[in-house]
């Protein structure tokens, strides 16, 4: 018995080892090929010590002085950008990922057309959504606002609707054997259990787009990244190090007040 | 439902004022938030009418650049797995050297900064930096995407490995097994599938970044697209868009497959 | 400073462990163990035995230091462990076999691997992570785990094993060290009592085979009384009984878990 047990259970790794292999084949070819006609130039490389070197001696000593006057506003308005897209993102997500959670909605071609924007939202940059949204509305903070919304509903929804299709069943159809409208067993059914999950994901999109939002502006959507873009292009790269510090130092607060809430939630 | 229970257990549904007034609290916000940002309905709406102006210019999108756009698909997917490679190689010994349960602190910590600086910028700030590093092109590209990948990795990795079980160790360490053996023997079989994991899905993630690097001209895809944007070319605009999705998309399917192989 | 076990004067002593004055406080000013000295060599199986929270593992585990000792001195084979540290500590716990009341295994590994980790010790890392063990090891190792019956096993994954199959691999693991003393942790206290008297059996009839002095810590006192030759019994951090199972009466069963009822 433990004989056939053991052949079974060898066989089973014998093939699972064969596709690994054959990953990993394919990756080391992958690897090679593009190795090979990827064009670097390798003096660039040597070069890049020096260039590093001068570049942190031209970012020194940090212009601090440019924080009030040049940073500060830009600055929140990259935190109003990351909370107000947001929930931008929320309102969207919610009857998109409603929509595409098949135990609510019973239509397959709802599912299918609320999967296509959560794909495609996720799939794009949000660098390159934001250049489409500067198209549309201009330079400034609506572009970037629109641009983060859009750019998380894809995460938002996604995981909310994996959240709602995990709700227990059970007071559900008490509900509905109870004659509720459907937007009561919503309320009372699903939002009960799938809250904690839904603002856990709140919070992480959140802190994702406190990062995203200070980048946007490169292309003109707004916040701080403006400001960057400005200091690079003028090559002040003692404004440029404090603009960077002072992201970083948002970023981590950020992560910071988020891990401290979930902590409380959880 | 009688007066009686009523006055027991109070009303079956309480109200809850604080959740109110976190909703009352969040209509507020947003209200201030727009008003900070100049964010208006009616410029939404003008907005709306330039999308539809725009969205009509992209169609029907052109590919007649298709050399152009294949060459560069090319080089953002090489991008992706040069960085990628190196990002995974680089990134297995920084989780084993930030884990907690395993390194003493002042080994644990000059790595968890590291990682941490790594997370804590996006990989577009990067790029520009190594652009100004290595000059334009696509090593500044790989670079940015190997950092990047040691953030992502890293951290995961690293918190993978402090949550193994310190059962084998023990015993490994009672047979006077060397330090590398332990890693190798105890360690590594507890996480190495947690850590394919971690790394195919950063594989996925460098592809979608490696389209975003060229923006800031740290090669691939991107550089095209910035360009075709600058120009107002936006059927050729449309076309890379597409092709972008596409990749992305591809890639999605790819790695779904190897993830099923790694179960 | 001579070791007890020299003093009948005659040849050193091969494989021992000698125990001398062993003290060890976790908190400050709160003894665990208070000066335990004993001696265990040549053929023997010791059982400890004692109240939960006695000591017993922090005792066992000072002898490889996996808990360092707060004072006193541990010797295997003559040697003073106490105050090695890095690769001296390594190469002293070589000759140090231990089996887990919960295994240790690798659960992901192949059970030949995991017996073969016992090797660990004497392999270079870059051989042990190639699996280029000397042919001599991988001899010795499907010999052993034929001796226990679980050769058809060998490259099964350690998790796909029954408990008490895998407190063989374990002990196998622990022979595989060439230990010149065996300590095992409440190696029966995850099994169930017909495979537990198993695992007894070969623990005793392994040491006696390899020759290796067997100081177990148990919770039956049945067990105990069969399969070792001597019993100690420890409570409140120190030995309370010392001697053959066959002496050790109610009276002292008594003393060392204290209360009465259990025992009917
Ligand atoms: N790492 C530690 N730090 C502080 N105190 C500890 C530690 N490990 C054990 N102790 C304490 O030392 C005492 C002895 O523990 P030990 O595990 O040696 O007991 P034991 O005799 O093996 O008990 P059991 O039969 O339940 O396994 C216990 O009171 C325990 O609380
Ligand atoms: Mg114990």
């Amino acid at each position: 018995m433990s004989q056939a047990a053991s052949y079974k259970w060898e066989r089973f790794t014998f093939s699972e080892r064969l596709a690994r292999f054959a990953v990993f084949l394919g990756f080391a070819i992958a690897l090679s090929l593009s190795m090979r006609s990827v064009q670097i130039i390798p003096e660039f490389l040597y070069d890049a010590p020096t260039q590093v070197a001068d570049l942190f001696k031209r970012m020194w000593p940090m212009d601090f002085a440019y924080y009030p006057e040049g940073i500060h506003h830009a600055m929140m308005e990259t935190l109003h950008i990351a909370t107000l897209g947001t929930l931008l993102a929320i309102v969207m997500a919610i009857p998109i990922g409603v929509l595409g959670a098949n135990n609510i909605v019973h239509f397959p071609l709802l599912n299918w057309f609320s999967k296509l924007i959560l794909v495609s939202s996720r799939s794009v940059n949000s660098l390159v959504w934001a250049l489409l949204f500067v198209a549309v509305f201009g330079p400034g903070p609506l572009a970037g606002t629109v641009c983060i919304g859009f750019r998380s509903i894809g995460f938002v929804g996604k995981l909310f609707a994996e959240a709602l299709e995990e709700v227990d069943p059970g007071p559900i159809e008490a509900l509905t054997a109870s004659g509720a409208p459907w937007f009561s067993i919503f309320l009372k059914g699903y939002w009960p259990q799938a809250a904690p999950a839904f603002w856990g994901v709140f919070l992480f999109r959140w802190d994702i787009n406190v990062r995203e939002s200070a980048v946007i502006g490169l292309v003109g959507a707004g916040g701080i990244g403006m400001v960057l873009d400005t200091a690079l292009n003028l090559f002040f790269w003692n404004r440029v190090s404090v603009i960077l510090l002072s992201i970083f130092v948002v970023v981590i607060l950020a992560e910071l007040l988020v891990t401290a809430i979930r902590k409380r939630i959880i | 439902m009688t007066a009686d229970t009523a006055k027991n257990f109070g009303p079956a549904f309480k109200t809850n004022w604080w959740a109110r007034a976190g909703w009352l609290a969040g209509f507020l916000y947003a209200a201030y938030a727009a008003n900070y940002l100049d964010v208006s309905w009616a410029r939404f709406l003008q907005g709306l009418g330039n999308g539809a102006a725009f969205l009509a210019e992209m169609v029907p999108p052109n590919f007649s650049r298709w050399e152009l756009l294949a060459a560069n698909l090319i080089e953002t997917v090489e991008i992706a797995i040069i960085a990628s490679a190196f990002g995974i190689l680089f990134s297995l010994p920084v989780g084993l050297l930030a884990a907690r349960n395993l390194m003493p602190s002042w080994i644990t910590w000059p790595f968890r900064a590291f990682i941490a600086l790594c997370r804590s910028f996006h990989p577009v700030i990067f790029a520009i930096l190594f652009v100004k590093a290595v000059g334009f092109g696509p090593l500044a590209g790989i670079l940015t995407l190997i950092f990047a990948s040691i953030g992502f990795i890293g951290k995961l990795f690293t918190e993978a490995i402090e949550e193994i079980s310190l059962k084998p160790l023990e015993a490994l360490r009672a047979a006077g097994a060397p330090f590398m053996s332990v890693i190798i023997y105890a360690v590594l079989p507890q996480v190495l599938n947690r850590f394919i994991g971690f790394s195919s899905y950063q594989l996925d993630a460098n592809l979608r970044n490696s389209t975003m690097v060229g923006i800031v001209g740290a090669g691939g895809i991107g550089g095209t697209l910035f360009a075709a944007f600058q120009r107002f070319d936006y059927d050729f605009l449309a076309a890379i868009l597409i092709s972008i999705i596409a990749l992305v998309m591809l890639s999605e399917f790819i790695s779904t497959r190897i993830k099923r192989v790694f179960q | 400073m001579t070791v007890d076990a020299q003093s009948d004067g005659s040849a050193p002593p091969q494989r021992s462990i000698c125990i001398e004055n062993l003290s060890k406080e976790y908190v400050r000013g709160k003894p665990i163990l208070k000066n335990i000295s004993f001696t265990v060599q040549g053929q023997s199986s010791v059982a400890i035995i004692g109240p939960s929270g006695t000591g017993k593992s922090t005792l066992i585990r000072c002898v490889n230091k996996l808990i360092p000792p707060t004072s006193g001195n541990v010797y295997i084979s003559g040697e003073n462990i106490t105050h090695l540290t890095g690769r001296d500590l390594r190469m002293a716990r070589r000759k140090i076999g231990m089996v887990f009341q919960e295994f240790n295994l690798v659960e992901r590994l192949s059970v030949m691997e995991n017996v073969l980790c016992g090797r660990l010790g004497y392999v270079p890392s870059w051989r042990a992570w190639l699996r280029k063990y000397p042919q001599n090891d991988i001899d010795n190792a499907f010999a052993l785990l034929e001796s226990i019956g679980l050769l058809e096993f060998a490259r099964q994954r350690a998790d796909s094993l029954s408990g008490g199959q895998r407190q063989r691999v374990g002990i196998a693991r622990a022979i595989m060290q060439e230990p010149h003393v065996l300590l095992a942790d409440e190696p029966t206290s995850s099994l169930d009592p017909k495979t537990s008297v198993e695992i007894m059996e070969l623990l005793v009839s392994l040491s006696g085979e390899h020759d290796i002095p067997l100081l177990i810590n148990i919770h039956d006192v049945e067990l105990a009384r069969r399969f070792t030759v001597r019993v100690i019994g420890l409570s409140k951090g120190g030995i309370i009984y010392d001697g053959p199972p066959s002496e050790l009466t109610n009276d002292h069963l008594k003393q060392i878990y204290g209360g009465e009822n259990w025992l009917q």
